[in-house]
């Protein structure tokens, strides 16, 4: 009975309480390193005041947001306008409950130890054989690959019921863009990962990452036109420059959340960076190797794996992260057509091609 | 404990698709609907149906929903509000609703054995499936060909359909 309830209540819930802490604070500080980034490739310095180079910068943002008044427009639908942030925010945060960020036994010697206190040595050794309780990822479910794009999926609404509930024009132009650009990019975003999923033969993330270790290779080196896609399709998803259109403040002073303010206003700024890291994560996860490290079967690079696996895996998220900064600072924004004819006449018969040309060399040489 | 998610999740289907057709506001009623079909997603995942649980949230939630409020969306809230509830079609709802409340009916007094399809009985189908995609799939691509083939089918017409609708000139 206290294993049950250590294994499926205490541990899961004590890895959800500091995956979510973790999380929070890399949000925040994602905002101050974006900030300082696209600063230095514009040759300005960034936030430079709170702390030591703006370091406590993010706190005194957070505390202005939540200090700030919440201002209700009169005509808005109250309702669906105050739940829209946070329909937009929970599910960037659910997503993480599948994404492995260590191998199966990275906790079982902490485990073991910090057991050992309380339990005999019967409960903690079958507590930390159970890889539920010891791997590093909350939960390993054998169709993570499709629970991470139908919760993401559900994302989207946020903005739509956000921009609509709003009641006026330009938060509507807003949602209705975010919502033709979500859904297209959605599906070359599937496909893109079919790639991936015809040579892993797993819908689990974890095992994902253990075929790669297995295969002594990382999918981005057989799937390179899955992983473009992927790259592309996710930054479009999570609206990111220069995929922007939904919030082009150019046109449509903020976009879907023109009328929001304060808290409610940081919900969905937290939700986009949330978006970023997630995507980052699972790209990592699907053709970086997540947790491993580079050259696995290579002997003489031995020496890297004295630097534990999840730091691994908090690398490689931190440089997909850069880039997608880097992008920003770089890139300009596209017309509404152009994204249109990108999404369904470049990218969704590329991932089309990607995943027959994939599937017939599987079958015919493997 | 599988008792208690079923009645709770049972409660939140039946509540939103309630609170579904009543509402009044076009908007609200979509994220009712919403609640409702992530209620029914938790339902196919307590019964061990994963993938069928994960393309429901997938297509209906993240698909079609949102479609359906891309289209609400320009309908004034106001206008709608003041229509009647009722169209000119509800002697066929009418029909429609007897004749699924009869076969509830029948459901329910003939038990669980009603719902044993012939692929369960003769073991084609068994009760535990770990993996539950591959099954799926190969489910599809055997025993369930046809009726894949026939609905693929029918997708594309409805696909040919619209472009044709949505195109002013061919």
């Amino acid at each position: 009975m206290t294993e049950t309830l250590l294994v499926y209540a205490i541990i899961p819930f004590i890895k959800i309480a500091v995956i979510v802490l973790i999380l929070s604070g890399a949000i925040a500080y994602l905002t101050l390193f974006e900030r300082k980034l696209v600063a230095h490739i514009q040759v300005r310095l960034g936030p430079m005041r709170v702390g030591w180079h703006g370091l406590l910068q993010p706190i005194a943002d957070g505390l202005k947001f939540i200090l700030k008044e919440d201002i209700i427009p009169s005509k808005a639908d109250a309702l669906v306008f105050t739940i829209a942030p946070a329909i937009s925010l929970i599910p960037a945060f659910v997503v993480f409950s599948v994404v492995p960020f260590g191998p199966p036994e990275m906790f079982e010697g902490l485990l073991r130890w910090s057991l050992g206190w309380f339990f005999d040595s019967a409960t903690v050794e079958s507590v930390a054989q159970n890889t539920l309780a010891s791997g590093g990822f909350i939960t390993d479910i054998n169709i993570a690959v499709l629970f991470v794009l139908s919760v993401s999926s559900v994302g989207i609404l946020g903005i739509i019921l956000g921009g609509w509930a709003s009641n006026s024009k330009y938060p509507l132009l807003g949602a209705l863009r975010s919502s033709a650009q979500m859904v297209s990019y959605e599906v070359a975003l599937g496909f893109s990962i079919i790639g991936v999923l015809l040579v892993a033969g797993s819908l689990s993330l974890v095992e994902i990452v253990q075929n790669q270790e297995k295969a002594h290779l990382w999918y981005v080196f057989v799937q390179p036109v899955a992983f473009a896609l992927f790259f592309i399709c996710g930054m479009a998803e999570t609206n990111r420059l220069p995929f922007d259109l939904p919030e082009a403040e150019t046109e449509l002073v903020g976009g879907f959340h023109t009328e929001y303010s304060g808290f409610r206003f940081s919900l969905y700024f937290l939700a986009e960076y949330a978006n970023m890291i997630t995507i980052s994560a699972v790209a990592v996860t699907l053709f970086w190797g997540g947790w491993l490290r580079p050259f696995p079967n290579v002997s003489w690079l031995a020496f890297l794996g004295l630097i534990p696996p999840v730091l691994w895996f908090l690398i490689k998220v931190f440089l997909f992260l850069y880039i997608f900064i880097w992008v920003r600072g770089t890139l300009p924004r596209f017309r509404f057509d152009q994204l249109m004819r990108y999404g369904w006449k470049v990218f969704l018969p590329v991932a089309l091609g990607n995943v027959i040309v994939s599937a017939g060399v599987l079958l015919a040489f493997l | 404990m599988e008792v208690f998610l079923f009645y709770t999740l049972a409660a939140i289907l039946v509540v939103f698709a309630i609170f579904t057709v009543t509402a009044r506001n076009p908007v609200r009623s979509a994220l009712y609907l919403v609640s409702a079909l992530l209620g029914m997603a938790g339902l196919f995942f307590l019964l061990k149906a994963e993938f069928v649980g994960a393309v429901q949230i997938l297509v209906y939630v993240g698909g079609i929903m949102v479609l359906f409020l891309f289209v609400i969306m320009l309908v004034s809230v106001r206008e709608v509000q003041g229509e009647r509830r009722a169209n000119r079609q509800w002697k066929t709802a009418v029909v429609l609703a007897t004749v699924l409340s009869v076969e509830l009916i029948f459901f329910v007094v003939g038990g669980a054995d009603v719902f044993r399809t012939e692929a369960v009985k003769q073991g084609v189908i068994t009760q535990i499936q770990t993996a539950n995609t591959q099954n799926v799939g190969q489910m599809l691509y055997t025993n369930y060909l046809l009726p894949f083939e026939i609905a693929s089918i029918l997708l594309l017409v409805a696909m040919i359909g619209a472009v044709v609708l949505a195109r002013k000139e061919l």
